[in-house]
C-alpha cells in the first residue's frame, strides 16, 4: 500500500507544480471539511495532497475596483467578519456562513465549496447570482472563469491537471443593489441543502427591479442561473404577482433528483418558496440601502 | 425501610460532578484510549448483502499477507444452543449472539459481520479484509415489520415457530413470538363508548446515538487470561457474554470499563469485545477494536421500528370503556424485540378496566435490535397518547382533563399485572397544569401538545465497597459504569450516611476483579439498586465506626451513636466523652482493629414505577413542512432527586432524543436493503441549536422502597416527546401525523393532502 504524500507549498506556483507532476491522483486541500471526510470514507485514495493554506495570497481578500477578490483559501469565519464584503454581499456572506457549525466556520473555504463541486454547495449560488468570476492558475498560466463554469457535475469540475482556483472575485455594485441566499435544511445547522436559492437585484430610482439573477442549488447535477425566474423579476417592483411568476419559474427550472434529503415534488416546491422569500429578503435589503 | 423525614445534607444538593473535570479537560480515557505494547489492530468484514447465504470463505490471501496475524470467521467460534439469558431489559439469545458477531450459514442485513482480522497496522487490517473471498448467494430480503408478517413473505430463519401461539404453527415464519395482556370485555368496553378513535401509526427504527463508537482492547496471556478494556455499559455482562461465546471460565475474564461516551441501552451487548479475546488469543498479542460510525449504524443497535394499530373508546365525561392495541415490533435479524415490554407499557399509566395488547416480536433483515432507553414504551406510547389526543378533541375534553380522569394512582391495578404502589403520575398532570406554559398564548401555526410515558425501571442485584483511607476520606466503589450522573448520586448517598462532606469521598466504577457481581448499567436501576448498596455498605462502616469508639472509650457499642459525622455517647448513662470524628477513628484504626472497609451485596426489590408528562409547542411552515420546538417542558416524578442537575440533565436528553426520533431520524435503506444514511450527516439526530432549553420540572413522590426515595429516572423522558410533537403540529395546524418521522418532506405532503 503506497503512502499518501502531503505537501505544503508556500507560493501558487509551487502548487501547481506539485499538482501537475503528480499525474492525477493529487488533491488540493484548503479546509479539508470536505476532503477529510472523503477520505476518510475511502471515497478518494488520494497519492498526494496539496495544502493551499499556507500560500498567503490565497488566504487574503482584497478590495478592488469597488469589489473584492477573495483568496480561495479564506475561511467562512474570516468572510462572516469582513465588514466590507458584508455590506456589499451579504448573500454570498450568508450563504458561506450556513456551512457547517462553528467549528467548521474556522476551516471550510469559498474556493473548497466551489471546487468540491457538490450540486448542493451553499456559496455557489450565491457567487453565481453575484455573477463572480474566478483566478484559475495551472501549468500554462493564468485564466479568468465564470464561477457558473467551475462545476459541471456531482464532484466534476472543468479544472484542467495541475489547475488551482486561486480566488474569486466579486463585482462592484451599484446604488440599491442587494442579494441574499436561503436553503432548506430539515435542521438548523450541520446538514446540506435540500434546496438553495440565491437572489441578486438591483433597483432603479423609482423602486423598479432593473438587474436581477436567481440561482438555484440542489435541485440539478450543478448549481443553475435561471434567467426566467429574474425575468419575472425585471421591469416591475417586485409586487406579491412578481414574486408568484418568480416561484414558478424558479420551479420549472429544477431538475431534481430523489434521494434521501428529499424527492423530486418537495425539492421543486420548496424551491419556489424559498425563491420568493429570498427575494423578498434581497428587496428589503435593497430598499434599505 | 421507612422514608426519613429529617434535614438532609447531601440529597437534594447540587455538589460538581466527581467526573467533570476529567470530562472537561479531555483527560478521560474512553474505550479507544488505552494502548497497549505490541497492540496489534483488529478489524472486521461486513456483508455488503441484506440478506445471502455464505457458500463459502476463503482467507488463504488475507492469512497469507504480511503482517496479518489472525484471520477468524464463525469457524472458530463454538456452536451454542439456544438459550435466553435476561441482559437488562431485553433477553439475549446466545445462540444468536453468537451468530450475530460473525455470521454462519446466512447474513442477515447489511454490515453483519462475517470475519474479522488483526494486523500491525490499520492500513494492512483495511487491505486484508479486501482479500478475503467470500461467495454469496443472494437471497430475497424483506425490511418493513408489515410486509414481514405476509406469507409469502423472505424468510430469514426456517427454525423459527410464532411462540405464544396455540398449536405451534407447523411452518415457520418471521413472526418470533405473540404476546397478550388483555382485561375485561372489550366488545361490551367499545358498546358503552360515545366517541371511539381508531388509528394506525407507523414508528422508525432510532439508533440510540451514542457519540462514542464501540471499541475494545483485548490481551490474552498463554495461560489463557483474558484482560479486556471496553466501552460498555456492563462489565459483568461483558465478562459473561465473553464467556458463553468463547467457552471460557467466567474467572479467566477480567472486563475493565472505560469511561463510557453514551450508552442509552446500546451498550448492553456485544459486538467486538469476544472478537477481541478472540483474535488475541490466536496471536499472543494484544488487539484494538475500534468502530466507524458508518459500522455503528450498520450493524449496531437500533431500536424497533414498528406498526401499531390503536383504538379507545369512552364516554362523554371522558372515562374510557375500552382500549385495544396490536403492537408489530422489528426485532431486526434475530428475534428478540422490545415488543413484550411495549406491550405492557402501552396503558400503564391508566386505569382502564378493560383493555387488549398483542404484540408480535418480528425479525427483518436489519441489524439485531438492542436496547434503547424506556425499550419498546415510547413506541407504544406514541400511539396511545396520539390516540388518547384525538379522543380528547373528539369529546370535546381538554386531553390534560382526559388522562387524569383516567389516571392511575396508588392502589390502581396496572394493565401489566401488578397493583401500584404510591406512584406520581396524578402529581405529574397538577404540575403540567400549574405550570405557566400550559396557559402561554400561541401565535399563528403555532401549537400545543402534551402526552405522558411510563416506564418500570428496575432493581437487582448489586455490590458496593467503602473503603476508609487512614485520613478520613473514602474511596466508593461501585460496579456500574457511569452513564447518567451514578457517581455523583453514589457518592452523595455515601456522604449523607457518613455524615462527612461530599468532598471527601471519591468514587471509582471497579473492574469486575475488584468489585463484586453488579448487573448492568440499565433499567434506570444505578441510583435505586446501587445506590441502596452504597448505603448499606456505609452503614457497615457506620457499626464499624461505632464499635471502634467504642473501643476506645472502652463502652459498649451499643451505647455509641453516630451523627454528623462523629461518634458520641449515646447518652448520660454512656459515659462523657469528647466526640471523636471519622477522620479521628481513621488515624488510629490500626490500634483498634485495623482498616476499616464496608461492603454490601444485595438484590434490590421495590423498584419505583416512573411516570412523566411533557409539554410542547411548535410552529410549523406550512409552506416547507418545517416544525420548530418553540417551547418544551418535561416533568416527571424522581422520587427523589439525589442530585437534581442529574436528574433534569436525564429529563433534557431524553426529551432531546424523542424528539429526533419524532421529527427526524431514520434509516433510510436502498433496495437492495442496503443502508444509505450511516453517519450522522443523514441521520439526524436533533443538534443543539434545533432546540430550546428543555425546562425540567421534578415532582417528588417518594419510593419507600428506598432509603432516600429515589426511582430511576433515565428512561421515562424519552416515552412521551413523540406524541408530545405529534399532538402539538395537530393543534398547530389542524393536520394529524401518525407515521414517523413527521419529517419536511412527509409533514408537507401531508398538508397538501389535506391532513
Amino acid at each position: 500500500m503506497d503512502a499518501m504524500q502531503y505537501e505544503a507549498p508556500g507560493s501558487v506556483d509551487e502548487a501547481v507544480a506539485l499538482l501537475a507532476a503528480a499525474d492525477g491522483a493529487a488533491w488540493v486541500l484548503a479546509g479539508g471539511t470536505d476532503l477529510l471526510v472523503q477520505l476518510r470514507a475511502d471515497l478518494i485514495e488520494p497519492g498526494l495532497v496539496v495544502d493551499i493554506k499556507g500560500i498567503s495570497e490565497l488566504r487574503a481578500i482584497t478590495p478592488e475596483n469597488g469589489g473584492f477578490r477573495i483568496g480561495a483559501a479564506v475561511t467562512g469565519a474570516e468572510l462572516g467578519e469582513h465588514e466590507g464584503v458584508k455590506a456589499v454581499w451579504p448573500g454570498v456572506v450568508e450563504a458561506m456562513e450556513l456551512i457547517g457549525s462553528v467549528q467548521i466556520q474556522g476551516r471550510a473555504t469559498l474556493g473548497g465549496n466551489l471546487c468540491n463541486a457538490s450540486p448542493a454547495a451553499d456559496s455557489v449560488p450565491a457567487l453565481i447570482a453575484a455573477e463572480a468570476l474566478c483566478s484559475v492558475v495551472g501549468p500554462k498560466g493564468r485564466r479568468e472563469v465564470a464561477v457558473a463554469e467551475v462545476a459541471t457535475g456531482p464532484g466534476e469540475t472543468s479544472l484542467g491537471p495541475g489547475e488551482i482556483v486561486v480566488d474569486i472575485l466579486l463585482p462592484e455594485r451599484p446604488a440599491r443593489a442587494a442579494d441574499a441566499y436561503l436553503r432548506f435544511i430539515p435542521r438548523t445547522e450541520m446538514d446540506i441543502a435540500v434546496v438553495g436559492v440565491a437572489v441578486s437585484l438591483v433597483l432603479d430610482e423609482r423602486g423598479v427591479c432593473a438587474q436581477a439573477r436567481v440561482a438555484l442549488g440542489a435541485v440539478a447535477p450543478r448549481a443553475l442561473l435561471v434567467p426566467e425566474a429574474a425575468a419575472a423579476l425585471i421591469g416591475g417592483t417586485v409586487d406579491d404577482d412578481a414574486l408568484e411568476r418568480l416561484a414558478a419559474a424558479a420551479r420549472a427550472a429544477c431538475r431534481p433528483i430523489d434521494d434521501m434529503r428529499g424527492t423530486v415534488a418537495y425539492r421543486t416546491k420548496v424551491a419556489g418558496v424559498l425563491a420568493r422569500r429570498a427575494a423578498g429578503i434581497a428587496l428589503a435589503r435593497a430598499r434599505s440601502e | 425501610m421507612a422514608t426519613e423525614v429529617k434535614e438532609l445534607k447531601w440529597i437534594g444538593k447540587r455538589p460538581i460532578r466527581p467526573d467533570g473535570v476529567d470530562k472537561v479537560t479531555g483527560r478521560a480515557k474512553f474505550g479507544a484510549d488505552l494502548t497497549l505494547p505490541g497492540m496489534l489492530v483488529g478489524k472486521v468484514l461486513r456483508s455488503p448483502h441484506a440478506h445471502a447465504r455464505i457458500k463459502s470463505i476463503d482467507t488463504t490471501k488475507a492469512r497469507a499477507l504480511a503482517g496479518v496475524k489472525a484471520v477468524v470467521t464463525s469457524a472458530d467460534l463454538p456452536e451454542l444452543a439456544s438459550e435466553w439469558v435476561p441482559a437488562g431489559e431485553l433477553q439475549i439469545n446466545f445462540r444468536d449472539l453468537s451468530s450475530n458477531i460473525l455470521a454462519r450459514q446466512k447474513v442477515f442485513y447489511d454490515g453483519h459481520a462475517v470475519a474479522a482480522v488483526a494486523a500491525t497496522s490499520a492500513a494492512l487490517a483495511k487491505q486484508a479484509l479486501a482479500l478475503i473471498e467470500v461467495d454469496y448467494e443472494v437471497l430475497p430480503h424483506v425490511i418493513d415489520v408489515v410486509a414481514a408478517m405476509q406469507p409469502e413473505a423472505p424468510l430469514l430463519h426456517d427454525d423459527l415457530f410464532t411462540e405464544g401461539v396455540t398449536p405451534t404453527p407447523e411452518t415457520p415464519s418471521n413472526i418470533a413470538k405473540r404476546v397478550e395482556f388483555a382485561r375485561g370485555d372489550l366488545e361490551a368496553g367499545f358498546a358503552q363508548a360515545d366517541a371511539v378513535v381508531e388509528r394506525d401509526y407507523t414508528t422508525k427504527p432510532v439508533h440510540q446515538g451514542y457519540i462514542e463508537p464501540h471499541a475494545v482492547v483485548a490481551s490474552t496471556s498463554e495461560d489463557g487470561q483474558s484482560e479486556v478494556w471496553c466501552s460498555t455499559q456492563g462489565q459483568f455482562s461483558v465478562r459473561f457474554y465473553i464467556a458463553k461465546l468463547l467457552s471460557m471460565e467466567i474467572s479467566q475474564i477480567r472486563v475493565t470499563p472505560s469511561e463510557i461516551g453514551g450508552g442509552f441501552g446500546g451498550k448492553t451487548t456485544v459486538y467486538l469485545e469476544p472478537l477481541a479475546v478472540l483474535l488475541s488469543r490466536q496471536t499472543g498479542r494484544p488487539v484494538k477494536m475500534v468502530m466507524t460510525r458508518a459500522e455503528v449504524f450498520r450493524a449496531t443497535g437500533p431500536t424497533s421500528g414498528a406498526a401499531l394499530s390503536v383504538k379507545i373508546g369512552a364516554t362523554k365525561d371522558g372515562t374510557v370503556t375500552a382500549a385495544e392495541a396490536t403492537l408489530r415490533y422489528q426485532a431486526g435479524a434475530f428475534p428478540g424485540s422490545p415488543v413484550q415490554p411495549g406491550a405492557m407499557c402501552a396503558f400503564a399509566p391508566y386505569a382502564f378496566e378493560t383493555f387488549k395488547v398483542v404484540g408480535y416480536d418480528v425479525v427483518v433483515n436489519r441489524p439485531k435490535v438492542a436496547a434503547y432507553r424506556a425499550p419498546g414504551s415510547p413506541i407504544a406510547a406514541f400511539g396511545v397518547e396520539s390516540a388518547l389526543d384525538e379522543l380528547a378533541k373528539r369529546l370535546e375534553i381538554d386531553p390534560l382533563a382526559l388522562r387524569e380522569k383516567n389516571a392511575a394512582r396508588e392502589g390502581t391495578h396496572a394493565a401489566y399485572g401488578p397493583r401500584y404502589g404510591p406512584i406520581g403520575f396524578v402529581e405529574t398532570l397538577q404540575a403540567v397544569r400549574e405550570h405557566p406554559h400550559y396557559q402561554a398564548p400561541l401565535g399563528p401555526n403555532q401549537g400545543r401538545g402534551i402526552a405522558s410515558g411510563f416506564w418500570f425501571n428496575i432493581g437487582g442485584e448489586s455490590c458496593a465497597m467503602l473503603n476508609v483511607a487512614e485520613d478520613g476520606t473514602v474511596v466508593v466503589v461501585s460496579g456500574n459504569p457511569d452513564i447518567g450522573g451514578s457517581r455523583a448520586s453514589l457518592a452523595m448517598m455515601a456522604a449523607e450516611v457518613l455524615g462527612i462532606d461530599f468532598e471527601r469521598v471519591r468514587i471509582i466504577v471497579g473492574d469486575t476483579s475488584t468489585i463484586g457481581y453488579t448487573f448492568l448499567t440499565g433499567g434506570s436501576r444505578v441510583t435505586f439498586a446501587t445506590g441502596m448498596a452504597v448505603v448499606q455498605a456505609a452503614e457497615d462502616v457506620v457499626r464499624q465506626l461505632r464499635e471502634r469508639a467504642a473501643k476506645v472509650w472502652e463502652i459498649s457499642a451499643d451505647a455509641v451513636i453516630w451523627e454528623d459525622g462523629q461518634a458520641h455517647p449515646a447518652g448520660a448513662n454512656a459515659g462523657e466523652f469528647e466526640p471523636l470524628s471519622l477522620r479521628d477513628i481513621a488515624a488510629e484504626a490500626g490500634k483498634t482493629g485495623g482498616p476499616i472497609c464496608g461492603n454490601a451485596s444485595l438484590n434490590a426489590q421495590g423498584a419505583g414505577p416512573g411516570f412523566g408528562t411533557h409539554i410542547c409547542d411548535v410552529e410549523v411552515d406550512k409552506e416547507t413542512g418545517r416544525v420548530t420546538i418553540l417551547r418544551y417542558t418535561a416533568v416527571q416524578d424522581a422520587g427523589r432527586a439525589v442530585h437534581p442537575s442529574y436528574v433534569e440533565g436525564q429529563l433534557q436528553g431524553g426529551a432531546a432524543q424523542g424528539i429526533g426520533w419524532a421529527l427526524n431520524e431514520e434509516y433510510v435503506y436502498d433496495e437492495d436493503g442496503r443502508l444509505q444514511n450511516p453517519g450522522f450527516l443523514d441521520y439526524r439526530v436533533p443538534v443543539a441549536s434545533d432546540l430550546p432549553m428543555i425546562e425540567a420540572v421534578i415532582v417528588e413522590v417518594p419510593n419507600p422502597n428506598h432509603p432516600y426515595g429515589v426511582r430511576g429516572v433515565g428512561e421515562v423522558p424519552i416515552v412521551p416527546p413523540m406524541a408530545a410533537v405529534a399532538n402539538a403540529i395537530e393543534n398547530a395546524i389542524g393536520v394529524r401525523m401518525c407515521d414517523l418521522p413527521m419529517s419536511p418532506p412527509r409533514l408537507l405532503a401531508a398538508i397538501d393532502n389535506g391532513g
